[in-house]
Order: C-alpha cells, then sequence, then structure tokens
C-alpha cells in the first residue's frame, strides 16, 4: 500500500491535489486550518491509494511524499 | 521506496507564492534537472525581477540576483567566466520578454552555453496584474480594463516562435504545467535544456505556459483550465528548435 504524507503546515489549500487525484480521495479539510491560515488537503481513504504521485506532481508547495 | 519527495536542490524556505501558483511547479522541475543530472555543486542561477525575486532563497545552489531583464547578460558573464559551472536564468515573461528583450535576442543569437527557463503567466504578477507583452488579445488586466485591444496595445509576443526563427540558439521549446502529463514533459524537457549545457551544445530555453490565479481572478483550478482553454492554443506547445537533433520546427 502506498503512503501519503502531507506536510500540513506548508499548504495553502489550493486544491490542485484534489482535483489530480484519479481516485478522488484527497479533499481539503474544511473543519481544520493550518498556521498559515489555510484549509489543508488530507488524504481521506488510504487503503485506495495506489501511490500514482499525481498530486504531489501538481503540488506548488511541495507538501507531498509519496512512499510505496 | 520513496516514489516523490521534495529535491534535495530546494531549500527548507517555504514558498512565498500565492495559493495555485505554478511558480512552486517550475521551481521544483528545476530542482528535479538539478539534482538527476548531479550538478548541485556546480550550478549557478540567476534570480530576475518578478513574483520569482526571491528565487535565491528557494534554491540550494549558489545563486545571483540580475537587474530587471538583464539576467542573460549576467549569466552570459557568469558562464565565460566559470565554464565549468552550469548557469541558468529562471525568469518571468515581463522580465524577459519586455524590459529584457535586448539581453534575450542577443544571448540567443551569440549561442550562449546557457540554460533559460522563462515562465510565461500572460501577466505582470508582482506589480499587481498590469497587461505584459504576452497578454492575450482580449484579456482583460489591470490596464487593460475592456480587454487587450491589439489596435491600441499591438499583439503578444511568442517568444519560442520568435527565437527559433533565429540561426544562432541550440534549443527552444514549449512546454505547460496545466496537467500531470504536461507537467511530466516539462520535466523531460527542462532536463534536456539543462544537459544541453553539459554538454556545451549551447543556448537552450524552456517556455513554461504557467498560472496567475490572483492577478487573473480565479481559483487555481480554474486559473489551469484558461491554461489549457486559452493559453495553449495561442501558445502551442512543442520543440521548435532542436539544431543537434535536426530539427528547426517541429510542434509536437
Amino acid at each position: 500500500m502506498a503512503n501519503v504524507t502531507f506536510r500540513t503546515d506548508l499548504c495553502k489549500g489550493c486544491g490542485l491535489c484534489v482535483s489530480a487525484c484519479p481516485r478522488g480521495i484527497i479533499k481539503l479539510a474544511k473543519d481544520k486550518i493550518n498556521k498559515k491560515g489555510h484549509n489543508p488537503a488530507e488524504i481521506t481513504d488510504r487503503e485506495k491509494c495506489i501511490g500514482c504521485a499525481c498530486c504531489a506532481t501538481m503540488c506548488p508547495d511541495c507538501v507531498i511524499t509519496v512512499e510505496k | 521506496m520513496t516514489v516523490f519527495e521534495k529535491p534535495k536542490s530546494l531549500t527548507d524556505a517555504e514558498f512565498h507564492y500565492c495559493p495555485g501558483c505554478t511558480h512552486g511547479i517550475i521551481h521544483r522541475l528545476v530542482a528535479e534537472a538539478i539534482d538527476a543530472l548531479g550538478i548541485e555543486g556546480r550550478a549557478i542561477g540567476v534570480a530576475p525581477v518578478g513574483c520569482a525575486v526571491m528565487a535565491y532563497n528557494y534554491f540550494a545552489c549558489d545563486m545571483v540576483e540580475a537587474a530587471h531583464g538583464r539576467a542573460p547578460a549576467v549569466a552570459t558573464g557568469i558562464k565565460r567566466s566559470l565554464p565549468e559551472n552550469i548557469v541558468f536564468t529562471y525568469q518571468g515573461d515581463g522580465d524577459l520578454a519586455s524590459i529584457g528583450m535586448a539581453e534575450t535576442v542577443h544571448a540567443a543569437t551569440r549561442n550562449e552555453n546557457i540554460t533559460v527557463i522563462f515562465v510565461n503567466n500572460a501577466i505582470y504578477g508582482m506589480t499587481g496584474g498590469q497587461m505584459a507583452p504576452t497578454s492575450l488579445p482580449g484579456q482583460v488586466t489591470q490596464t487593460s480594463p475592456y480587454g487587450r485591444d491589439v489596435s491600441v496595445a499591438g499583439y503578444p509576443v511568442k517568444v519560442a516562435e520568435l527565437l527559433s526563427s533565429l540561426d544562432g540558439p541550440e534549443f527552444i521549446a514549449r512546454v505547460a504545467v496545466n496537467n500531470v502529463k504536461n507537467v511530466r514533459n516539462a520535466k523531460k524537457i527542462i532536463e534536456k535544456a539543462f544537459q544541453n549545457q553539459i554538454e556545451g551544445k549551447g543556448f537552450s530555453l524552456v517556455e513554461v505556459v504557467s498560472s496567475c490565479p490572483t492577478n487573473w481572478g480565479m481559483t487555481p483550478d480554474n486559473a489551469l483550465k484558461w491554461v489549457e482553454e486559452k493559453m495553449i492554443p495561442y501558445y502551442p506547445l512543442g520543440v521548435f528548435k532542436d539544431r543537434s537533433a535536426g530539427k528547426e520546427e517541429d510542434k509536437a
């Protein structure tokens, strides 16, 4: 199973990873605010992740690390 | 096994760019190319004036800040005095295509052995969204509130096409970073632009069609759609010139 980690404090909540994810399992956490004041992106269902790194490819802030 | 992590040629500094700004993606692609080619120790970057003015904080190699538009001239001096080093400039459209057009054209026609990364987002970002030389016909900006009127403001400058008409430059290409496929292709092209310099082939310029969600007044997602629908038809992607491959013009 792929392991995706978000460096949440760097996230600016732009949502590019949300639309890049082919499995549709990333969303912006509407109930959380990071230290920059944004709703950070988070993964909703780790089991479904295929480790394609599409999210990390589109992330402008190097928030995401993908391991397999 | 790590599939994807932050490249080592980027420092730990947080990007100051607006949310969804593709400068971050392009910085990362440049850093990935530096990592892949193992040239971190001898790379020297030249930062522009514009949104990327603080690029020197983000790349973990030696960096020099140039006066507005003069990055190719500064890079020429560095490369000629330190020929073993790998010299690249990172410039926006206001920097390269407007005030720096003379330096760019002359560095290209001299076939200086440098790598130029040119970020085209069709607007002046840092100063608040004025019309740039690359703004599309009809595009609404701070200084063209009724849309760019080509009868008054003229037509956009297509830098890749313009430079590929010269005999001098080695490699001219245009890529985009609006989706995963294009980002992965951009990575290959940027790496090639650095590889050309290592092999001593000469001037390599990669134009990256980019977005500016803040000044376009769009969400980051819609800005990337606008790139796809409006910018790429006007600025077609592809390799325009690759002299050593014998390619004068081949729009992929």
